[in-house]
């Protein structure tokens, strides 16, 4: 689907430059520096497919559906997205930076958990929980980037690790503490209705959209801004590249790959602190599997699995796909099972779409 | 912003201190001798070469020269300063630049965001510091111009460039940030013969701008138009250490693979150079 869609597209800018634009001039320099034309220059944008692909998405089930693109719908399914956009965003940077985070599902589980415990147990106020659920998650980020970058193991193995470690004490405590699998009652914690209208609300009234959604939108900004327009940005691209290349003309390796590490933990969090909010419970099992759909989104989105390459913009823009299909495909009346058969196949499309333009941009001598 | 200071770095009075020197260096990894009792320098407005065939201790002692690794015994002394590096971070500071020969850049990475990467240009708003792309663009087009390549599309990957145009824009880089040595892992290996011109034509051109220039090679014929020094390393050890006009070319290439060795492989060599005159 997202390749077919792709190859329709790019006739139009391919015609319509050479239409009006004049002949280049004779090149004074290196004959051997073809020309690029504006397809290859559209392709090269790693978010290009996932754009395409949310605009087939969007208009299928909107055939479907015609509430799908009604602002009610729009609402709706908004709000999955930005749940899955929000760690998604950074868990692109992280993997833009050459590395995975598989602890970023669970932890926004194990954010939600200690919240509503340090605000329901030891009656705390809700935004002092906050804040240190967010130090707790950072030393949890600090040290998943510190094993990874001491012991040179990869990030898969090591994050997995605390993957399962966070998942058990997530169980353990939780029981521990409240004889059941949930922590529960939290909007009775004093500051909940404050910091629930700052993280969990709603906005614009009849249609209820999510207050997440502007933090999703506010975060992919920031993200953007920072790969494409700063210092940090380009020593991500770097470190992911090519961590030698990038160390040998003195970009701090490790001091990036850590922060990366740190911010993914952060966010994921501060999502999790979301969710936990807006129900004011979580689950004991919140948040475990979806790690993977914040990876799908980054990858769909555009983000090489070796790093690199990719983009935040594109990450969003996986992370709307799949919470259009999750909607889409309950307001279709389908059985809401069919979400994972979608999840794998835009996952495949994804890739060997992302294989050929990294082949392109690598060039054949690579 | 960073801009080159050439002024600053531009022919100190001779007879100064060397830039960059190392006095009785040595380097151990466990029981290998990496390198052993090595004493070479280089000055302002020279080419010092360093010849060697493969496992010389020719990258150990780039990496020791860039900060990569630290020296195990003798001295290292930027500018007479006695000095331990602690990062290649550190070395880049002082004032030396590295090209390596594989590591030299990213790939998927922009032409300018590869010629800037590790010293970006930025400006600020308030606390902000963003990137100044407009400039690192045109720095980057006019900078590679000089050395023959005309970048016409700055959001190229540098994958896409060739060989020798990925040193270039390496040497290039070193060059623009001031760098007042250039220390050069075998620029010319991976090169058709006409590249490599291009490339020892910039070297000598660094070398006119009063940079110290350390270009390390296996191959005699490339070092010898540029070079100005010798230094041939041979397992570790210095075999030998030649101004030029003290060393002829078959002299040189005689020392590199191993003096006496040699008299048993003259007839080959004879033949590799007939069939090759090669002439950078």
């Amino acid at each position: 689907m997202q390749k077919h869609a792709m190859a329709s597209s790019s006739q139009a800018p391919a015609s319509a430059s050479s239409a009006l634009e004049p002949p280049p001039p004779v090149p004074a320099g290196d004959e051997r520096l073809a020309n690029i034309s504006p397809m290859a220059r559209a392709l090269r944008r790693p978010e290009i497919g996932a754009l395409l692909a949310a605009v087939v998405v969007a208009i299928f089930f909107w055939t479907q559906n015609s509430l799908f693109l009604k602002l009610d719908g729009i609402a709706n399914w908004t709000d999955v997205a930005s749940t899955i956009g929000i760690p998604a965003v950074v868990v692109a940077l992280l993997m833009i930076g050459g590395e995975f985070d598989l602890s970023a599902g669970v932890m926004t589980g194990s954010a939600g958990l200690m919240m509503g415990l340090l605000a329901t147990e030891l009656e705390m106020n809700v935004w002092v929980a906050i804040l240190l659920t967010l130090l707790a998650a950072g030393g949890i980020g600090f040290v998943n980037g510190y094993m990874v970058m001491t012991t040179k193991l990869p990030s898969f193995i090591v994050t997995l690790a605390t993957f399962f470690i966070l998942q058990g004490v997530n169980l353990g405590v939780t029981k521990a503490v409240t004889n059941q699998v949930a922590v529960s009652n939290i909007d009775s914690a004093p500051g909940y209705d404050s910091a629930n209208r700052i993280f969990g609300g709603s906005f614009w009234a009849p249609h209820d959209f999510r207050i997440s959604v502007l933090w999703w939108i506010a975060i992919t900004a920031i993200a953007t801004w920072v790969l494409a327009r700063t210092r940090v940005g380009n020593w991500i691209f770097g470190v992911g590249g090519d961590a030698n290349a990038a160390r040998n003309v003195g970009v701090p390796v490790a001091r990036v790959k850590i922060g990366l590490f740190m911010t993914t933990s952060l966010v994921c969090a501060l999502t999790g602190i979301m969710i936990a909010l807006r129900l004011a419970s979580t689950q004991a099992g919140q948040g475990v599997g979806q790690e993977f759909q914040f990876i799908i989104a980054a990858v769909v989105g555009g983000c090489v699995l070796t790093g690199g390459f990719g983009s935040a913009i594109g990450a969003a823009l996986g992370a709307t796909i799949i919470g259009m299909a999750f909607i889409g495909i309950q307001f279709s009346g389908w059985n809401t099972d069919w979400r994972f058969l979608f999840l794998g196949v835009i996952l495949l499309v994804a890739v060997l779409v992302n294989n050929y333009i990294r082949k392109r941009a690598e060039g054949a001598r690579r | 912003m960073s801009t080159p200071d050439q002024t600053a770095s531009a022919r100190p009075a001779s007879g100064d201190a060397p830039l960059l020197e190392v006095r009785n260096v040595s380097k151990y990894f466990g029981n290998v001798v990496a390198l052993k009792d090595i004493s070479v320098g280089v000055k302002a407005g020279e080419v010092t070469c360093v010849l060697g065939d493969n496992g010389a201790g020719k990258s150990t002692f780039i990496k020791i020269l860039s900060g990569v690794h630290r020296h195990d015994d003798g001295q290292l002394l930027v500018e007479g300063k006695d000095t331990h590096f602690a990062s290649p971070r550190a070395a880049k500071e002082r004032g030396i630049a590295t090209v390596f020969q594989d590591l030299a850049t990213v790939p998927l990475m922009s032409i300018w965001r590869n010629f800037f990467l590790g010293s970006e240009p930025t400006r600020s708003i308030g606390p902000f510091k963003y990137l100044d792309v407009k400039h690192a663009q045109r720095t980057m087009h006019d900078e590679l111009r000089k050395m023959g390549i005309d970048v016409r599309d700055p959001d190229q990957p540098v994958g896409t460039l060739s060989g020798g145009e990925r040193q270039a824009v390496a040497i290039a880089r070193a060059v623009y940030f001031g760098a007042k040595v250039l220390i050069l892992d075998e620029p010319t290996s991976a090169l058709g013969v006409k590249q490599s011109g291009v490339v020892l034509r910039y070297v000598a051109q660094a070398r006119d701008r009063g940079l110290g220039v350390i270009f390390i090679t296996h191959n005699p014929h490339h070092a010898y138009p540029v070079g100005d020094r010798f230094v041939v390393l041979n397992r570790g050890r210095l075999m030998g250490d030649w101004r030029k006009g003290e060393i002829s070319r078959d002299e040189l290439i005689k020392m590199m693979s191993g003096g006496a060795e040699l008299e048993a492989l003259e007839h080959e060599i004879e033949r590799v150079l007939h069939d090759a005159p090669a002439s950078p």
